[in-house]
């Protein structure tokens, strides 16, 4: 879990706008530059997550050791390639991946990257989801908990943060499972969809995997319901833990910007409390929420693993359980480096939409 | 600089009483060692066209005074008594009213104009706001005539292209033209009254001495009231038509301009003022004719010194020290002045090896600071002391002052504990501090003690240098002249050499028997300190000194008319 | 913090104490916050030093003298909090869960401490190229979801065997890979503030070892926000350590009692509406977490002064302050 409060000069991204942005040097610069950045820390995820799947031994021995009889099982691992030296190994890795080819998984032979395909966009669908309600509920609450700082509000809002921080998505997930599907009856309990939509859905020309996309394009609106419906509480569930770190997260630098001489100075002007929070204190707070709302993206997708498994739902986190459990670590280390590649893109996109709020990069 | 003429709102309509009036104000915080009264009893009233001064040092709560005046005081504060702006009283009336009040009937200028300018909004952008905040005849204002006012108030304030640079973002601007910004802000609906808490403080003096022309001109051209908040004697008697003093929450003395510093009545006044340092008076090379200590060593040779600081990402390096010659002897005291950005600081720094050399040479007690290493370098440190310009900043809060003191006789002597605490003890009351304050923790101390403590500490070996950086900038006026008077026993009875660094011209001149003008990195000018002052060569210098207002008005005026042409106002 | 505002921590020795100096500066709310912290995470020590004596079976305990549990048996006189599927007393699997969950905290907080620490001041302080390596790798593990390193790291360190001592350290580990990069940022970017503050300057002006300017002026004041991070670590590692257990990565049920793995069990329960298999372990985590957050947020907020709420003047003294 990433922590829920950003403790003091623990700010994230090895550059900051603010820290680069020398007069003169301009966006386009700082873009390049960033962008460069993306690589080392991919490439340290990727060399990290080999090396400690390979301390466990060869893929093939971990995966189907026991079960086969040991000269067949010698014979599979040299024929992957298995028994060479790690460095070279490592090596070829690395080149396939330049390529794009993950490999394929041992358990049940499919490319990774035909996996990945698959699952990613029914996480990608959970992501967005929870990063609407995380968005929807976060940011007006965080902004009336500035406003109404040590006042009842305030205090209800903070223990409300906390609570969605401190509930863990399984429990909570468990929760909302035993009141509205057990108990009450009106949501389902798991899945994705309902099997009939799966089919329907599957059945599309040219789907996108997102599911309630598709059914809108499709105009098929008893599938959509049946999407939403199903959708609704592990949004809830992930979004809600999200919540409690974005309301926290505009309540504090809302605070510190409306501390701030120019709030003072706006304020001497007479422009109204209310402008003063939402335009004056809120647009400056942006750039680190902004920033600080990218690592956020890696707890969602660490709370995916979970939500997923919760509710069954059949993502990425959902199989990576299962390709773990089978102790398929082809697929495990295909599943870990495309999410350490959405993690760096993301935090590479929200540097670049924190530099084009702030005009002291633009310039 | 002069203010364009352009067409103001009819005036004659305003009554002619005062256009603020504060009645028995008293004003209470709450703080964590319980309730602090900020403000005791201040009455005082402000006419129209007149710029009232109020003066005092650290805590005399002249600064609550003038965010009371515009309600802007925090949730923690409690006041009472009467604060009347043309029939408001800003005390008692309702926040939509309070909001109405500001802007339209008073407005502020902030210390740092940095600070007091959002980010992330264009200029005009921040302009307009209060604009549209108030209604004109019933009516929200377009944002198109809003825009519109707000390049008017930067042409008022002397922003060239002001229809351009009204979408520039604050970071666009330099410092003097962002306290143009504020101020036009301030005047954006013609206030009656303009309350202006330390609008120079933060800024060099050169820019100083635009900002108090362009408010002069404000005054005399739209009949503004100034509320002008300073510690800065220089800047009242440049400025101020009446002065109120305050000291510790309460208005000691209130008097006009030059009656004040004239006669002053009241024993504090009259210590305030005297602590002021005066440019010309009290020289410490007062009819020397020769650069005095020439037949001792040379501590410090810089020969074609340039110091450059690495750009980021390949960007070219920033040079803050450029070309710089000098040489510092046995029992000298060099002043090195200049403003911000001059590479005073940097040289100070480069000396002490806080700073590395880049090009050129520094010969510091013989050792060469080019290429130097920390290693060779630390046997010399003993015969290095140096004053940092915070003294709350430069102790660790950690340790007592007594610990503090005795750091470099614990690294470079093994004396035994009761040895060194004898000569700790010793060492503070030659700082004139008692030896007892060595058990004390750094935050028990005032900011005057506390450089005192900080002299002991680098005087703990006996060096034969001393940098002292700035050490008295960030002491009240009172503190300042107290600490220097030590800081010149102690150096004739000591007998080191010291590099005296600080912005401050007569400060330098009171102390330094051989004084540099830094610019932009480069020594435009060095000389007998006296010389210097009195027949300043470069053209620099001459705007420094010219800006460099004198704390008396009598005599400000004359400078004023003088310096005109130079300053280009 | 400004430097002026750690003065304030100066005082007799118990007034220094982290916890109970904020609680003498807090007012209002924020006091009634960090009380209501400190009492929840005291329950949970209790809890943990008295589950023995509390709980009334063992964690792996099946069946007693009068024979096996009953599963997934609702509460009863017996079973104060009922049975779950596999027949374990829930009332003691929760006791014993704080435990485990203490044992995880102590060893991984323990040791990210100790090598984020000395990274972080190392890397700080003298910068260069290794400074400049550790930060892109601390970066790169830290900007990754932190689950899954747990899982990864659970798996290499333990290959699926858990002892209790196994499981216990195996969680750790992957903990402490976790947390080591948060320590180490805070103290590195903590050690290169005050290596520009003028008091470690002058120290190095008076000619200090880099050693001694570490250990006597960077490190004591760059550990202030310590407080701060073990507790809201401590809660991150009850909640990673559940995640695991939930996912199967933790530690057997007949090693030691673990709220993650329970609520895993429970997870189909509450398909069926059998609710106190889930929700007793998911209180468990969620009270000790909220206590552990609610004492970390008010240190936080009381450590930070635009932060830090005051009473109003004219309102009564509630304690006579030091002069």
């Amino acid at each position: 879990m990433t922590s829920l409060i950003e403790v003091p000069e623990a700010k994230p991204g090895a550059v900051t706008p603010k820290s680069k942005a020398a007069p003169g040097g301009g966006l386009g610069r700082y873009l390049v530059v960033r962008f460069f950045l993306i690589i080392p820390t991919i490439f340290i995820l990727v060399t990290l997550v080999f090396f400690m799947m390979r301390v466990i031994g060869d893929p093939i021995t971990a995966a189907q050791g026991g079960r086969l009889p040991p000269d067949v099982l010698a014979q599979r691992i040299h024929d992957a390639g298995y028994d060479r030296p790690i460095l070279v190994q490592y090596a070829e890795y690395l080149g396939q991946l330049a390529t794009g080819n993950f490999g394929t998984t041992i358990t049940d032979r499919r490319p990774v990257v035909d996996m990945l395909a698959t699952f990613g966009t029914a996480t990608l669908e959970l992501s967005i989801n929870a990063l609407v309600v995380a968005l929807a509920v976060g940011i007006p609450l965080g902004l009336i908990a500035a406003q109404r700082r040590d006042k009842g509000q305030d205090a209800v809002l903070r223990c409300f943060a906390i609570l969605c921080y401190a509930t863990p998505v399984f429990f909570s997930g468990l929760l909302l499972k035993l009141v509205f599907s057990a108990w009450l009856g009106w949501l389902p309990v798991a899945g994705r969809t309902s099997t009939r939509t799966e089919l329907t859905m599957q059945g599309l020309a040219a789907p996108s995997g997102i599911y309630w996309l598709d059914a809108l394009r499709s105009g098929n609106m008893a599938a959509l319901g049946d999407i939403a419906a199903h959708a609704v509480l592990p949004a809830i569930a992930l979004g809600l833990l999200t919540a409690g770190v974005f309301l926290r997260l505009v309540r504090t630098n809302v605070i510190g910007t409306l501390g701030k001489d120019y709030i003072e100075a706006g304020r001497s002007r007479g422009v109204s409390e209310f402008r003063l929070l939402t335009r004056h204190a809120y647009k400056p707070a942006l750039i680190p929420i902004i920033t600080v709302m990218g690592l956020q993206i890696a707890l969602m997708l660490g709370g995916a693993v979970l939500t997923e498994t919760t509710f069954e739902w059949k993502g990425l986190g959902y199989q990576l359980v299962q390709y773990l459990n089978a102790r398929d670590f082809v697929a495990v280390q295909g599943i870990v480096v495309l999410l350490a590649v959405i993690v760096a893109v993301t935090n590479f996109v929200v540097d670049v939409v924190a530099a084009l709020i702030d005009p002291r990069v633009r310039y | 600089m002069t203010v364009n003429l352009g067409t103001m709102s009819d005036k004659s309509g305003r009554a002619v009483g005062p256009v603020l009036d504060i009645d028995g104000l008293k004003v209470t915080f709450a703080t964590d060692s319980g309730d602090v009264e900020a403000v005791r009893d201040v009455s005082l009233d402000v006419k129209p066209g007149e710029v009232l001064a109020i003066v005092g040092e650290s805590g005399s709560g002249k600064t609550v005074t003038a965010k009371t005046i515009l309600g802007l005081l925090p949730e923690t504060a409690t006041q009472s008594g009467t604060v009347v702006i043309r029939g408001h009283d800003v005390v008692s009336v309702t926040p939509a009213a309070m909001r109405q009040i500001r802007g339209r009937d008073v407005a502020m200028v902030f210390q740092e104009p940095s600070t007091a300018l959002n980010p992330v909004f264009t200029v005009g952008w921040q302009i307009a706001e209060g604009i549209r905040a108030h209604s004109a005849h019933g009516h929200r204002v377009s944002a198109k005539e809003a825009r519109k006012r707000a390049v008017d108030a930067l042409r008022k304030v002397g922003i060239p292209d002001p229809e351009v640079r009204v979408n520039y973002y604050p970071h666009q601007f330099s410092g003097g033209q962002k306290q143009r910004v504020v101020i036009a802000a301030a005047l954006a609906l013609n206030p009656g009254l303009i309350v202006a808490d330390e609008p120079t403080t933060a800024l060099d003096v050169t820019v100083q001495a635009e900002i108090l022309q362009l408010l002069r001109d404000l005054r005399d051209q739209y009949g503004t009231s100034i509320v002008l908040i300073t510690h800065n004697m220089g800047v009242v008697a440049d400025l101020a038509d009446r002065v109120v003093v305050m000291y510790q929450g309460d208005v000691v003395e209130e008097a006009s301009a030059r009656t004040l510093f004239a006669e002053p009545r009241e024993d504090y006044t009259k210590r305030l003022l005297a602590a002021v340092p005066h440019l010309g008076r009290q020289s410490a090379s007062e009819g020397v004719t020769k650069r005095l200590h020439q037949d001792g060593k040379v501590l410090v040779e810089a020969k074609n010194l340039t110091i450059e600081y690495p750009g980021r990402l390949g960007r070219p390096g920033f040079r803050a020290v450029d070309d710089v010659n000098f040489t510092l002897s046995e029992r000298e005291v060099f002043g090195l002045v200049g403003e911000s950005g001059s590479g005073k600081t940097t040289i100070g720094r480069a000396i002490a090896g806080l700073n590395r050399v880049t090009g050129g040479s520094l010969k510091v007690l013989g050792y060469e600071m080019l290429n130097f290493k920390e290693r060779t370098f630390r046997p010399l440190r003993k015969d290095i002391g140096f004053v940092f310009q915070d003294p709350a900043a430069s102790f660790n809060p950690h340790l007592s002052i007594g610990e503090c003191v005795a750091e470099p006789i614990v690294i470079h002597e093994k004396a035994s504990p009761a040895e060194t605490r004898r000569r700790v003890g010793a060492l503070l009351e030659s700082v004139q501090l008692p030896s007892s304050f060595a058990a004390r923790f750094p935050h028990e101390l005032s900011g005057g003690q506390r450089q005192r403590a900080s002299l002991a500490r680098a005087l703990a070996l006996n060096p034969r240098l001393l940098i002292a950086d700035e050490p008295t900038s960030a002491l009240d006026v009172s503190v300042q002249a107290k600490v220097l008077e030590l800081f010149r026993d102690i150096q004739e009875e000591f007998g080191f050499a010291a590099l005296f660094i600080s912005h401050d011209l007569a400060v330098v001149d009171m102390l330094s028997h051989w004084v540099g003008v830094l610019y932009k990195g480069k020594l435009v000018e060095q000389g007998i300190g006296s010389h210097v002052m009195g027949a300043p060569q470069h053209d620099y210098t001459r705007r420094l000194i010219a800006s460099l207002p004198v704390p008396d008005p009598a005599e400000q005026a004359l400078r004023r008319a003088e310096h005109r042409a130079l300053l280009g106002t | 913090m400004s430097t002026s505002e750690l003065h304030a921590s100066r005082g007799p020795i118990l007034g220094r104490l982290p916890v109970v100096s904020h609680l003498r500066k807090s007012v209002g709310l924020q006091r009634g916050m960090l009380v209501a912290g400190v009492i929840l995470t005291g329950f949970f020590l209790l809890a943990t030093a008295l589950a023995p004596l509390l709980a009334p079976y063992g964690y792996s305990q099946l069946s007693d003298n009068s024979g096996s549990f009953p599963t997934q048996q609702a509460p009863s006189a017996k079973h104060l909090l009922g049975t779950t599927v596999g027949g374990y007393d829930v009332l003691s699997r929760v006791l014993w869960g704080s435990q485990t969950a203490v044992t995880v905290i102590v060893v991984s907080v323990a040791m990210s401490l100790f090598l984020g620490v000395a990274l972080g001041l190392l890397s700080g302080y003298f910068g260069g190229w290794l400074d400049r390596i550790m930060v892109v790798i601390a970066d790169a593990i830290y900007a990754f979801p932190s689950l899954l390193l747990a899982i990864v790291m659970s798996i290499v360190i333990s290959r699926g065997q858990s002892s209790f001592w196994g499981g216990i350290l195996a969680c750790s580990f992957a903990i402490t890979v976790v947390f080591v990069p948060q320590y180490f940022r805070v103290i590195r970017a903590e050690t290169i503030r005050l290596k520009a503050e003028p008091f470690v300057e002058s120290a190095k002006v008076v000619g200090a070892s880099s050693l001694r300017i570490m250990g006597r002026h960077i490190f004591t004041n760059a550990t202030r926000t310590l407080p701060l991070m073990f507790t809201l670590n401590a809660s991150e590692a009850i909640l990673t350590l559940a995640g695991l257990g939930f996912l199967g990565f933790g530690i057997e049920p007949s090693s030691a009692s673990e709220w993650g793995f329970d609520l895993n069990k429970a997870l189909s329960d509450a398909s069926s509406g059998i609710w106190w298999t889930g929700v007793f372990p998911g209180l468990a985590i969620v009270l000790t977490v909220l206590g552990l957050t609610l004492v970390g947020e008010s240190i936080n907020d009381l450590n930070d002064p635009r932060l830090r709420g005051r009473r109003r003047a004219g309102t009564k003294q509630l304690k006579a302050g030091k002069a």
